[in-house]
């Protein structure tokens, strides 16, 4: 079954059990992922930022839902539509922004850039370019945290385009087979790049790909951002009692291009418009002020706060030195053997 | 001094270092319950038990990127791919994530695992064939080692465990030694010398870019890894009946290069021959040839010698084989070519 209409998977928000704290901590997280991605865009568009980028636009529901039922010390793996992934995990917005510019006090010392954020002290274990690479490395993340028993778990954040390659099947398999602490999170953003689920995928009901593996599956509304939690946090909770992996798809929609300035053409503004009805910030606000469970004034505070933590992250990195040009010879290897390994 | 043989000698590195780390852990395909395809992990599951030991399903990159996974969190994975040929299954986790880790993260990642690979024609045609240095050499991350004798092996296999950086330890599956299938027929059919076969029984290190003099010598000076270097042993053997004095230089590690005494020595020969099992174009041969020209281009008196695997893939016939591949006889036609003038 192929989704394109909106009202196959939405199911209403559901605030009940969830303290102020928490559902405060939704919303940041998503306003800040949303904020600091349309910054990117306007900064793309009138300064001199390097390189490309991907937007998540109306997914932040996905990162933000799963990434608030991990501890601190839990793993992710990300991709190339990362910074929502990263702002969930609590990466610091000063760090990222100045990646951005490639700036030598950006997260990764502007040698990684968009692609490739990553913030091991929050156990944010990197942004994996190549689709579906990120996934075996969770996965053995996982391993390691049961070899080392430790309680952590790993999640893998990918997209519906990843889940056709090998390394989805093999890790899946070595997971359930193993019984690792690993979460596989499907954020179905219904395009892979061009292509629409039902034209690269002979099963497009993600959440059942688990069942050859005999790994469980969810799909739940991805842009419901208490549904995304409740259900990661089942996942969460099976994962650390030993219980093995899971696979969450999380059915959401792509509002932007699949990079930046990229049209998307190949959708049609009907489609568009209507998934626009369902941006995940616009329904949790609605939904908190009517359930009373916050009120304007709570969401205006932490909107206003998140605009002042972006005017602060762009003047951190404004200020920071621009990468050198030779910067790169330290991180090749950890060694000064660099020299004599090819390096002149 | 107890002599190993070189299978032995990796398994007793990997042994000794698993027993005095526990972040240290070996995966890959039938190495626990079959004791590896090539013996060299016999026992080990016994010892060590399978949260240790693990052995894996047929999922090249999948167990490669989780050994990535494993090694960013706190272990030191030992990845074992049964042959050198499988590990192009794994290219993605091997040259886009393991090797770029370091940089694309600012420092913050470091990934010490080690990839084991036997490699090399042994009558197993095109597909378990072939020599896979310098697809390896070409990226940039990785360092990449090549021992051929079991001294070596031992010490360059505790120095790949203890780094930080992702290695790469090619094998040469003729000079596993007489326990691994195959082992014992190599020893008697093709001219493998017993050098480097005394090894010390407690663990030791040789640093990485720091190649050996297996025979010193004044007239010409040959290059060469792995099975190489034992040819080339035969052939400086046979040459100093005719009065030819070769000098025979092991680099063990390509990645990094020891680039001092390879100039030195062809500084002292000024005639150089370079014996390596990887096809010729785009291979070791061309890169140490290229080295040379840069930085030693007036001291030769003839044109580098490269003796290389044809640009073919490995034929099945025992004869093509033997014909694409270097033999001694390649070897010591090139040392002629070279003093020819």
């Amino acid at each position: 079954m192929t989704i394109r209409k909106p009202e196959d998977v939405v199911t209403p928000l559901d605030f009940s059990g969830m303290d102020q704290e928490l559902l405060k901590t939704l919303f940041l997280r998503m306003v800040r992922a949303r904020e600091f991605e349309e910054q990117l865009y306007y900064l793309f568009l009138t300064t001199k930022m390097p390189g490309t980028m991907h937007q998540a636009t109306g997914q932040e529901a996905v990162a933000v839902g799963v990434a608030s039922a991990l501890n601190k010390d839990d793993y992710v793996t990300s991709n190339h539509r990362g910074h929502g992934h990263c702002i969930a995990k609590d990466v610091s917005l000063d760090l990222m922004m100045a990646e951005m510019f490639a700036k030598r006090n950006g997260a990764c010392k502007g040698m990684g850039g968009s692609m490739h954020l990553c913030d091991f002290s929050k156990g944010m274990l990197g942004a994996f370019g190549i689709v579906g690479a990120g996934i075996p490395i969770a996965t053995g993340a996982a391993l390691s945290a049961q070899v080392r028993g430790t309680k952590q778990v790993a999640v893998s954040f990918f997209g519906d385009g990843a889940i056709n390659e090998g390394v989805f099947h093999e890790s899946l398999n070595m997971a359930s087979l193993w019984k690792l602490p690993v979460i596989y999170v499907i954020e179905n953003n219904q395009y892979a790049l061009s292509m629409p689920n039902e034209l690269v995928s002979a099963v497009t009901d993600y959440s059942s790909r688990g069942c050859s593996y005999n790994v469980p599956g969810e799909r739940v509304d991805g842009n419901n951002v208490t549904a995304v939690y409740r259900a990661a946090s089942r996942a969460v909770d099976r994962a650390r009692k030993g219980e093995g992996p899971f696979l969450l798809e999380c059915v959401t929609y792509r509002m932007r291009g699949h990079a930046r300035f990229e049209p998307a053409e190949y959708r049609n503004k009907e489609e568009v418009e209507l998934w626009s009805q369902y941006d995940p910030i616009k329904r949790f606000k609605e939904a908190a002020v009517e359930a009373g469970v916050l009120t304007e004034a709570d969401l205006t505070a932490i909107e206003a706060q998140v605009d002042d933590e972006i005017e602060a992250a762009i003047a951190f990195a404004q200020a920071g030195e621009d990468v050198g040009p030779e910067d790169y010879k330290q991180f090749i290897y950890e060694l000064d053997t660099t020299a004599k390994a090819g390096l002149k | 001094m107890r002599q190993l043989s070189l299978a032995d000698a990796i398994r007793e590195a990997m042994v000794q270092e698993m027993r005095r780390d526990s972040s240290v852990i070996l995966m890959g395909e039938d190495v626990g319950r079959f004791n590896g395809a090539f013996h060299v992990s016999h026992g080990m599951l016994d010892e060590f038990g399978p949260t240790r030991v693990w052995d894996t399903p047929i999922s090249e990159a999948g167990f490669m990127g989780m050994g990535i996974g494993a090694a960013l969190t706190g272990l030191r994975p030992i990845i074992e791919f049964q042959y050198a040929d499988f590990m192009f299954c794994a290219m993605d986790q091997i040259v886009n994530e393991a090797a770029k880790l370091r940089l694309m993260s600012g420092g913050q990642a470091s990934v010490p695992l080690v990839m084991r690979a036997p490699q090399g024609a042994t009558g197993r045609a095109a597909q378990h064939s072939q020599s896979v240095e310098a697809y390896f050499m070409h990226t940039p991350g990785l360092y990449l080692a090549m021992p051929s004798t079991p001294y070596d092996a031992k010490g360059l296999m505790i120095s790949a465990i203890r780094s930080n950086d992702p290695v790469l330890i090619l094998e040469h599956k003729l000079l596993y030694g007489a326990a691994s299938p195959g082992g014992g027929k190599a020893l008697t059919d093709q001219t493998i010398s017993d050098i480097g076969s005394d090894v010390p029984e407690d663990a030791y290190t040789i640093p990485f870019g720091k190649a050996d003099i297996k025979r010193a010598g004044t007239d010409v000076t040959i290059i060469a890894t792995l099975i190489m270097v034992h040819r080339a042993l035969a052939v400086a053997a046979e040459l100093e009946k005719e009065g030819i004095s070769c000098e025979v230089i092991d680099p063990r590690t390509l990645v990094p290069l020891d680039e001092e005494t390879i100039l030195e020595s062809v500084k002292k020969t000024n005639r150089v021959v370079i014996a390596s099992e990887d096809v010729a174009r785009g291979g070791v041969g061309s890169e140490l040839t290229a080295l040379i020209s840069r930085k030693a281009f007036d001291f030769l008196d003839a044109p580098v010698a490269c003796v290389s695997t044809d640009n073919s893939p490995i034929p099945f016939g025992p004869a093509a084989e033997q014909h694409v591949v270097p033999q001694i006889s390649d070897i010591r036609q090139a040392v002629y070519e070279v003093l020819k003038d």
